[in-house]
């Protein structure tokens, strides 16, 4: 299925509203979606004949800069009977506060491997996943501070009283 | 603190009065690196893994998205380690179908990415080879893997100047062309290795001990190993055959014939450890013809010329259109991912992201090891071939 036949296929299952947009300008095209129905988009494009997307690449956690105050996560699918691949994405404005994390729905359910994708997005760039099964930091320690990843996160001087140099 | 993390600790602080914990790792050589493996275990069964990773987290895409592009390629070679080669490429290919170059590199610089890469596929294979012999109890594959890797060690020495981070490719095209006299020796490794390859299948693949060790051991049905994202030989192991060079048909690939070993369930049921063993054995066959072609061409019509640069295709200022773009490549562990976000103002990436395939491959370890004894654990663990560089990143 091309990419346009993708979009018309989504519209027609999920209503006009679930794509809030698309990116064309580069060389691979991407699919904006409804933050808060990503799972159900998901779950559909795996299990849809047509589609197929079995096999999930990969999931980015990324920080769209300080200005914009925009958080997102970068879904690409890759569908191995088809051969073909796509990206999917999120967004979410946030305030970067601590207590209120930008949030999306989990797809760990729908693919295993979300699992620690979606952890590893937690713990790099502070993205909640809800319903998720386990999400505790991956890469950093448990006790860790803060979101590395995030365009404003601050080198720490002291790590448990020792100071870092 | 996180529910997860509390809900994680409460687990942890009730274990029924059979249960024990015993930690694997990190300083544990069958972990092949720093790798945690926290069991839960009932007598010698394993109950539950819960691994702990990143203790060789080393920021890798903090660091890409404060470096150039160019930058950037030696920290690629330090994912994973033993396939530094194939790491760049993926990484350089992405770049420069950013840059829309990707066309105008030249054939003999294209064919000698390839034979570098698959040298050092066959060196990762044969580190995955000798260090699973050793994990099982099988000294004498090692001491024979190594002895042969070392030769493509030294060969990669003598064309980059280092021997195992190499910084070799680069966008655009390579650091230097190929020393004089590369290609023949490259031709006396090949027909030297051949044969060793045989007697390393007559003491290891086809020994009684090692084959009871690992047939219907850490058995892996296809359809789990597609949604817990393995690749590789992880995932060619049970069935399926997706490789990359083949799906994507990147670099001179197509113009190359070989074939894709896949497991067939020979020794016991299909996906077992020793159908991903064969595999990569299967796969350094594959990688030797590769590189005899490459050779060919590189030594008839691709010869090496006296104005022949390397360099003559290097970007002066390397900024993409502001894009965002996913280039996946086949790694000796799998699908090696990287995801750009080009603003197209600078030469730093906003952001760049590393799918590495040991991080994914290690992720249906807990899944398959439900149940297993002690010892079975460490074949499992064996026969997935991690590298903790690119798992941890």
């Amino acid at each position: 299925m091309t990419f346009i036949e993708i979009k018309e296929l989504l519209i027609n299952k999920f209503g006009l509203e679930i794509i809030q947009g698309e990116e064309n300008s580069g060389l691979q095209p991407a699919l904006i979606i409804d933050q808060e129905r990503i799972a159900e988009v998901c779950l559909e494009l795996r299990d849809n004949e047509n589609t197929y997307f079995d096999f999930l690449s990969s999931i980015s956690g990324v920080d769209y800069g300080i200005d914009e105050n925009k958080f997102g996560a970068v879904y690409h699918l890759s569908s191995i009977p088809y051969k073909t691949q796509l990206t999917l994405k999120v967004f979410t404005a946030n305030n970067r506060d601590e207590n209120t994390l930008p949030s999306f729905p989990s797809v760990s359910h729908v693919w295993r491997t979300a699992d620690w994708h979606e952890r590893e997005a937690y713990d790099l760039v502070g993205i909640f996943f809800e319903n998720h099964p386990d999400l505790r930091r991956i890469l950093l320690p448990d006790d860790w501070e803060g979101f590395p990843l995030r365009k404003d996160y601050k080198t720490a001087e002291y790590y448990k009283g020792i100071k870092i140099d | 603190m996180n529910e997860a993390l509390a809900n994680y600790r409460i687990r942890m602080a009730s274990l029924q009065p059979e249960e024990m914990i015993i930690n694997m790792g990190p300083q544990h050589p069958s972990t092949h690196g720093v790798l945690r493996l926290e069991l839960i275990t009932d007598g010698e069964i394993v109950k539950e893994v819960i691994p702990h990773v990143g203790y060789l987290h080393r920021c890798f895409d903090k660091h890409a998205e404060n470096l150039t592009y160019q930058q950037t390629i030696p920290f690629t070679d330090r994912l994973d380690y033993l396939g530094s080669m194939n790491n760049s490429h993926a990484f350089v290919m992405g770049v420069e179908r950013m840059l829309g170059i990707d066309k105008e590199i030249p054939k003999r610089i294209e064919y000698i990415r390839v034979l570098v890469c698959e040298l050092n596929r066959i060196a990762s294979h044969l580190i995955a080879i000798g260090t699973y012999g050793i994990d099982i109890g099988a000294f004498t594959p090692f001491l024979w893997c190594f002895r042969d890797r070392e030769h493509i060690m030294n060969m990669l020495e003598w064309a980059s100047g280092s021997r195992m981070l190499y910084n070799y490719i680069w966008i655009g095209g390579l650091f230097y062309d190929l020393p004089v006299g590369f290609e023949e020796r490259c031709k006396e490794f090949v027909d030297y290795f051949k044969p060793k390859l045989k007697e390393l299948n007559e003491l290891l693949t086809n020994n009684q001990i090692f084959i009871s060790r690992t047939a219907n051991i850490g058995v892996l049905p296809m359809d789990v190993a597609i949604s817990y994202g393995c690749s590789g030989p992880m995932l060619r192991g049970s069935g399926l055959k997706w490789d990359l060079r083949r799906v994507d048909e990147y670099s001179v690939y197509p113009e190359i014939e070989f074939d894709i070993p896949v497991g067939k369930g020979e020794m016991g049921k299909l996906g077992d450890c020793w159908d991903r063993y064969k595999v990569r054995v299967d796969e350094i066959v594959e990688s030797i013809r590769i590189i005899e072609q490459c050779l060919e061409r590189l030594q008839k019509e691709l010869k090496r010329t006296p104005d022949f640069d390397p360099r003559a295709k290097l970007p002066k200022k390397i900024i993409p259109k502001a894009q965002d773009f996913y280039i996946r490549a086949e790694n000796p562990k799998g699908e090696l991912g990287f995801y750009f976000i080009a603003d197209g103002k600078t030469e730093i990436p906003k952001r760049v992201k590393a799918r590495a395939p040991s991080f994914n491959n290690l992720s249906v370890l807990p899944e398959i090891s439900k149940g297993v004894l002690i010892a079975d654990l460490i074949a499992i663990l064996g026969s997935i071939d991690i590298v903790l560089g690119e798992l941890d990143r």
